[in-house]
């Protein structure tokens, strides 16, 4: 009855609060059971839909230290003993060290590159008014929806005639101007967010537009170039087709498809244990920066979906 | 803020622009050109031949199956993947029980769990994820049909990715498993930012929970549902559905031709049997389909904004 005396303004969650106090005695029963069944319907579903995706994992890993005949014979008995000779077989007979080595010279040159030139770009096409911004800001964005495979048959041939077919240099070249449409498009939207004040005091105090932008702009953009990153480097780490094609070079491998490459050749070799340590070793990485880096791993690859 | 505007402007624009053009630009003008010509890609010599390219596919079988594959990746896998995780997101995030005095809606309890186990699959590689599963389908060893005969179902022994019945939904499967969590995570931030007192008000009028999820969830979220399936329906089409089926299919793209996919069906013609122009062709064809699912999803599934 208090309440009704109250003054008009009353707070909503007050309000709230007794409504539910109210209601909620008078709940039917059978509603009740029906939401318990449904609970255990809903949380049995979560529960064997994380099973299901941590099942494939740990049966690879517990795989990765068993003998090659069990693997076979009975794929998911627990190993005899820890097989670490699998691990070390593969990181230097199935030139697993060499693949790592790749694709971290790989990724590291690519996404240095596509951070410092898709900032550059974003930031003259999201901050300065010049005819025909519009135009190349959409032949960037449009990169995003067209399929890569049209133009990796004459990029192939473009490749090879500049001599960087099979190269490091090459892939990493190739990498950035695939990776420059949504670092583009995702830092553009972010450089409009900035407030312009802090670099029009900048340039009054007499920067230059570069110097502004160097030191002023690309601090205040940190967030944007960290979740962009993220997302580009496990773009760029987990990239298959561009090096299946540009890369056929075996001592140029990348990871992906030097494990592909390995699972093909395994059938004439017969190391399966060796196989899987190097699948392994190729998984733990990313899933150790995952879970070290959750919220902004998270954060960048769902950016992406959501802008 | 006019001092050497035009000089910094090309600056900045001129390398990252550049690499684009010569990498990204060129090379999709290029292959429409290419189309039109009868290139081998081994020789640099090649003359026009008009549309031949474009009657022959029409022509092709094994076109109008990678299409047909093609187009049932870019719908039903969406379809199935958003589906699994609309469900989960809604099971995470208001699927709790009521506490006393609590708020309306409530996740479950262990719900940041969930969220970052569903989300392993996404960080690693699509090729390392299909040959996971190649392994785990392997008729005689794998994982699957071993642990069918240790729960005793050893009649059912199917061949999977060697049945040209099953092999293409094997490989589905894959795609689901590795992006179910994806959809979980971005629904579930979407979901977060949907004001409590809406679903407050739902549970005074007596909604359900279907109730609520179809009438308040599921229409706020339509715009990252929507934008979701284009995302993925544009990776279905591309470079995911070459991977798993260049990776895990005899052939690849078989048993009889039963997982081809346009993607794949381009790489081989180009890089196996030395048919770059007609290869440009199915490419063409990939993207006149990637544009037209991309329009009209966003066409028929535009509804008015809603606010709030």
């Amino acid at each position: 009855m208090k309440t009704t005396e109250t003054p008009a303004p009353i707070p909503a969650e007050s309000g709230a609060s007794v409504s539910k106090a109210e209601v909620s005695p008078a709940r039917p029963p059978r509603r009740k059971r029906e939401g318990t069944v449904l609970n255990v319907f809903s949380h049995g579903m979560l529960v064997l839909w994380a099973f299901m995706v941590v099942m494939p994992l740990l049966w690879a890993v517990m795989t990765s230290f068993k003998d090659d005949n069990s693997i076979f014979s009975s794929p998911w008995s627990l190993p005899d003993k820890l097989h670490f000779d699998n691990w070390a077989r593969a990181w230097t007979d199935a030139n697993m060290s060499d693949y790592f080595l790749n694709t971290v010279l790989v990724v590291g040159g690519s996404l240095i590159g596509t951070l410092v030139l898709g900032s550059m770009a974003a930031y003259v096409l999201a901050r300065f008014d010049f005819p025909g911004n519009r135009f190349i800001y959409y032949l960037f964005i449009g990169g995003m929806s067209f399929p890569i495979m049209l133009a990796l048959v004459p990029l192939f041939y473009v490749v090879n005639n500049m001599g960087l077919l099979n190269t490091i240099h090459g892939l990493i070249l190739v990498y950035i101007a695939y990776s420059l449409p949504f670092t583009v498009f995702f830092l553009t939207a972010f450089f409009r967010s900035l407030p312009t004040s802090v670099a029009e005091a900048a340039f009054v105090d007499g920067a230059s537009h570069t110097r502004t932008f160097f030191q002023i702009m690309l601090p205040m953009a940190k967030p944007g170039l960290i979740s962009v990153g993220i997302f580009n480097f496990l773009g760029q780490w987990n990239q298959y087709m561009l090096p299946t094609v540009l890369n056929t070079d075996p001592d140029k491998h990348v990871l992906t498809q030097g494990l592909v490459q390995l699972a093909a050749s395994q059938g004439y070799k017969g190391d399966w244990s060796g196989l899987f340590a190097g699948l392994v070793m190729a998984m733990l990485p990313v899933l150790a920066a995952y879970i070290v880096f959750q919220r902004q791993v998270v954060q960048g690859l769902t950016a992406g979906a959501l802008k | 803020m006019q001092h050497g505007k035009y000089r910094f402007i090309v600056g900045f624009l001129a390398v990252p622009l550049g690499l684009y053009a010569l990498f990204v630009v060129w090379p999709f003008i290029q292959s429409i050109y290419y189309s039109f010509t009868d290139w081998t890609g081994l020789s640099p010599e090649f003359k026009m031949v008009g549309v031949d390219n474009y009657t022959r596919m029409f022509h092709d079988d094994i076109f109008w199956k990678s299409l047909w594959h093609s187009l049932l990746f870019a719908l039903l896998l969406p379809l199935v993947t958003i589906s699994l995780a609309l469900f989960f997101a809604f099971m995470i995030n208001a699927g709790g029980r009521r506490r006393k005095g609590g708020p309306a809606v409530t996740g479950v309890r262990g719900s940041s769990f969930y969220k970052i186990v569903y989300f392993f699959p996404q960080v690693l590689s699509i090729a390392i994820v299909a040959l996971l599963f190649a392994f785990a389908y392997n008729p005689d060893s794998g994982a699957i049909n071993s642990l069918l005969r240790g729960i005793g179902l050893g009649s059912v022994q199917p061949l999977w990715l060697g049945d040209p019945n099953l092999a293409l939904w094997c490989v589905m499967a894959v795609l689901v498993w590795s992006t179910v969590g994806f959809f979980v995570v971005l629904f579930s931030a979407g979901m977060a930012s949907i004001p409590a007192d809406l679903y407050e008000a739902a549970l005074l009028d007596g909604a359900g929970r279907a109730g609520t999820f179809f009438r308040i969830t599921l229409p706020l979220l339509w715009d990252t549902v929507q934008s979701g399936w284009v995302y993925m329906g544009i990776l279905a089409l591309g470079a995911e559905s070459f991977a798993v089926v260049q990776i895990m299919t005899t052939g690849p793209g078989g048993p009889d031709y039963s997982t081809t996919v346009l993607v794949l069906y381009v790489y081989q013609k180009a890089f196996r049997d030395g048919q770059a122009a007609y290869a440009t062709t199915i490419g063409v064809a990939l993207l006149v389909v990637t544009l037209l699912f991309a329009a009209v999803v966003m066409r028929l599934g535009r509804r008015e904004r809603l606010e709030f």
